[in-house]
């Protein structure tokens, strides 16, 4: 007989490409920013890189456009513009 | 004791409750986990797995909940890792467990729940009845029923070997009262015997862990649900042939074994059957024997150890022998007939040759059933056969109808 | 004191998961398995987070999760924890449940788990409805909020779990908020390493639940403390202490005006000036009754 189960298994991208909800992007403005990492800790979706610099990046593909992340830099060194 | 049981070195027996003797067979099967909740008239399964573990130091862990809903759950948690589960309740218990079994159904996960039979209210009632056993079968688990308490432990044991083969949990269901709080004596196998046929030390690939690790139960489409379904419902249909071959092992360690799906009860030349369950299973054999010698009639019995899987493929072969087949059902289906015999019509429908069926209830809420009840549905079964009386949707066992015009007031 | 900065590289909830733009619940989720680390076991009731996790056959969770029925968690983990324990297993179980799962439906399950005072990490996130049936009141709803089976409001105080669970004598009650994530880290990290029965509760806004902007999930976290709205606190064997984040906030005068809170949100819209008064008196009575408890033995 065979058996078979269910599984799920762990994969970035679960629900697809999140990218695609966005209708405005977080774009972070280097020359500002002063690697507080604080965007990096509030963002809802893991979809900010934080280097060992703790310079700090998007990722586009998975980011969902919330807006917490220029909300929060205490320089306004993120700006959310039309996607 | 039999000579195979002496050759096999098993030695051990014990007069016994079949409450005990699940607790013995828990005990034995070395089972790491077990949700525990008091309810008639199962309470002293857990009683006894108590004691054994607070005065003979066993490793087993037993969480004394708080709700049956929460028995599951622990047995469900301990599975999802995999560790041996196990837990038991009866009626109202059941019912308010039923979430969780549902979901350990869909879960595949290999628990064991023994289900100690009795009615549910409203109104209170405590006396044995089977529809609260049968209930699980529609929930993703397989139901197995057997007759005595030699065969409670046994089946106990042969449940946790189908349950860990098929991950289809399996519910053992015993009379309550009449079995839960008789003594009989049973012989217990060597553990090494046992730990054998339920081996524990075995790769788990359903278990979750921390190295490989994923997720159990999260959210599926629609568009593949019904695939979930189907290989539950393909898994327990192709487990008519493992309920059969792990009684055989069963034999082959213990001298034991009880037909798997079906025992078969001077069938060879029946011509008509009584299919029935459980502990009356032994006054149904005696009846068939008193309307051979009173009557000549060649009455035979089919009963049914296992629900889940639905033995069709055996009931088929029998059937097709026989002329006409009663099926005492000690649970209803309201407004529609007998749980079993609806399906034992259902079974036999698509047969060339096949027997009249007729559905008989009685014994719910643990009125008695004597051995005289069914020798007249023998003798009705007879009567059916040649002709002299019909079939009903249902006949009733002991309803005494003047009862219900005494008591009942009319609004 | 952690700092943002000493808050691990490490990701154990992965991107491109089922949740909405701006959800709390998973900024907690996400520090919370920072400081727990690949060693433990989640269980989550039916709630949000059964969607947040994404659908088979996939998974944002890199964590072993079993999922159980709504009031089950704290029985499913505890017969979780006993198996790891026989089978000489050493991890952290965790159950990750909502309000609904902890304050109603799966009450009676939490008491009984912490009665018996099982080794588990029990981790409400609150974000005060039922979220996932599209926001509907609990008994972890704040009175006068609009929900949908709250149309005009709700009549009743939010229900004061982390007392009840302090009640049961268990070593370790918490409230936190993912708008102060280095306490929260903290907290986890310190319950993580404790035995016996751990309760932490998470503040955790909802953005559509709420009728909040998306943007604002943290900064509205983080008035409800500034406001006395959700005094943070831990109830380490029995005495209460509360946190640093709400240190400044149980004097009156300290705190923010309720209106800051309230009009982020349009679950408060319809307020009137005697609704903010009776919930006013809510946030004084129960912001005293912290400060007299301050340092003592609770419990
Ligand atoms: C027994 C049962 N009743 C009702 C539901 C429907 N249901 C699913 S999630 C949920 C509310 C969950 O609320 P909460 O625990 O606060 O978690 P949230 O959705 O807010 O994250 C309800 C009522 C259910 N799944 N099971
Ligand atoms: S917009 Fe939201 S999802 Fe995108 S990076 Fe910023 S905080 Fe993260
Ligand atoms: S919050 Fe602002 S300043 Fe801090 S790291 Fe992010 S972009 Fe730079
Ligand atoms: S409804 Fe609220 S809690 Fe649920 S996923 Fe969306 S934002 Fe998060
Ligand atoms: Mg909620």
């Amino acid at each position: 007989m065979r058996v078979l189960i269910p599984k799920s298994k762990p994969s970035k991208g679960a629900v697809g490409k999140t990218g695609l909800w966005r209708t405005s992007k977080p774009v972070v403005n280097h020359d500002k920013c002063i690697k507080c990492v604080i965007c990096w800790a509030f963002c809802p979706e893991t979809t900010i890189f934080r280097f060992q610099d703790n310079s700090v990046d998007i990722d586009y593909e998975y980011c969902k456009g919330c807006g917490v992340c220029a909300n929060e830099c205490p320089v306004n060194a993120i700006e959310m513009v039309e996607d | 004791m039999s000579i195979i049981e002496e050759k096999k070195g098993v030695s051990n027996v014990k007069v016994v409750t079949a409450n005990e003797a699940v607790a013995l067979a828990v005990k034995c099967a070395k089972v790491d986990v077990v949700g525990a909740y008091p309810i008639s008239p199962q309470t002293s399964i857990m009683e006894y797995l108590t004691k054994y573990i607070e005065t003979e130091n066993l490793s087993m862990e037993i969480v004394r909940v708080e709700s049956e809903h929460s028995a599951m759950a622990v047995a469900m948690g301990a599975a999802s890792v995999g560790a041996r589960a196990f837990t038991a309740t009866a009626s109202q218990g059941l019912l308010y467990m039923a979430e969780m079994v549902y979901w350990v159904g869909g879960s595949r996960l290999p628990v064991v729940m023994a289900i100690t039979s009795r009615a549910m209210g409203a109104p209170w009632i405590l006396g044995n009845e089977h529809t609260d056993v049968l209930l699980p079968r529609e929930w993703g688990w397989m139901v197995l029923f057997p007759e005595h308490n030699q065969e409670v432990f046994d089946t106990i044991i042969q449940a946790y070997r189908i349950a860990d083969k098929t991950l289809i949990p399996v519910v053992v269901g015993l009379d309550g009262f009449i079995l839960s709080h008789t003594t009989m004596p049973i012989s217990i196998p060597d553990q090494s015997v046992i730990d054998s046929f339920i081996p524990k030390d075995v790769p788990k690939p359903y278990a979750l862990n921390t190295s490989n690790p994923f997720t159990h139960g999260n959210a599926v489409h629609s568009n593949v649900y019904l695939e979930f379904r189907y290989d539950i419902f393909r898994t327990i249909e192709e487990s008519e042939d493992l309920v059969d071959q792990v009684d055989k092992e069963w034999e082959k360690l213990t001298g034991r074994s009880y037909g798997g799906v079906i025992e078969e009860y001077l069938l060879d030349d029946a011509e008509v059957a009584i299919v029935v369950i459980g502990a009356s299973s032994g006054d149904a054999k005696q009846a068939a024997k008193n309307v051979r010698e009173k009557y000549g009639i060649k009455a035979g019995v089919i009963r049914l150890r296992s629900i889940r899987p639905f033995p069709v493929k055996r009931l088929s072969q029998i059937a097709s022998k026989l002329k006409a087949i009663g099926v005492f059902d000690r649970n209803m289906s309201p407004g529609l007939g007998g749980m079993i015999a609806t399906e034992v019509k259902f079974a036999l429908y698509d047969l060339k040759d096949k027997p009249i069926v007729q559905s008989y209830i009685g014994g719910l809420g643990g009125k008695d059933v004597r051995i005289v009840d069914f020798e007249k549905i023998f003798t009705e079964l007879k009567e059916i056969v040649d002709g002299r009386i019909g079939v009903q949707r249902v006949r009733w066992v002991g309803l005494d109808l003047a009862a219900v015009d005494s008591y009942f007031e009319e609004v | 004191m952690t700092s943002i900065k000493q808050l691990p590289y490490e990701e154990y909830f992965l991107a491109g998961n089922g949740s909405c733009p701006g959800c709390g619940l998973t900024i907690g989720l996400r520090n919370v398995l920072k400081a727990l680390g690949k060693e433990v076991y989640m269980v989550v009731p039916a709630s949000c987070s059964s969607v947040v996790q994404s659908p088979f056959p996939n998974s944002s969770a890199t964590v072993p999760l079993l999922n159980t029925p709504f009031a089950a968690s704290a029985a499913a983990a505890s017969g979780m924890v006993r198996a790891l324990k026989v089978m000489g297993r050493d991890s952290v179980v965790m159950v990750w449940a909502g309000d609904g799962g902890t304050f109603d439906i799966g009450l009676a399950t939490v008491s009984g788990a912490a009665e018996r005072n099982e080794d588990l990490l029990y981790i409400c996130y609150d974000n005060e409805a039922y979220m996932n049936t599209g926001g509907h009141r609990s008994s972890a709803t704040p009175l006068g909020t609009f929900t949908g089976t709250t149309p005009t409001g709700k009549r009743e105080n939010k229900k004061n779990i982390p007392l009840i669970m302090a009640a049961h004598g268990i070593p370790y009650v918490a409230t936190a908020s993912i708008a102060f994530i280095t306490d929260l880290y903290d907290k986890i990290l310190k319950a993580k390493d404790m035995k016996g029965f751990r309760y932490i509760q998470i503040f955790s806004p909802c953005t559509p639940g709420w009728l909040l902007p998306t943007e604002k999930s943290v900064e509205s976290a983080k008035l409800a403390v500034q406001t006395g709205m959700y005094p943070l606190f831990e109830i380490e064997n029995g005495i209460f202490k509360i946190s640093a984040p709400s240190k400044a906030y149980l004097k009156k005068e300290k705190r923010k005006p309720l209106t800051d809170y309230f009009k982020l949100q349009g679950r408060f819209k319809h307020l009137k000036e005697e609704d903010i008064k009776l919930i006013e008196k809510w946030v004084d009575e129960i912001s005293e009754e912290y400060a007299s408890m301050d340092g003592k033995k609770v419990v």
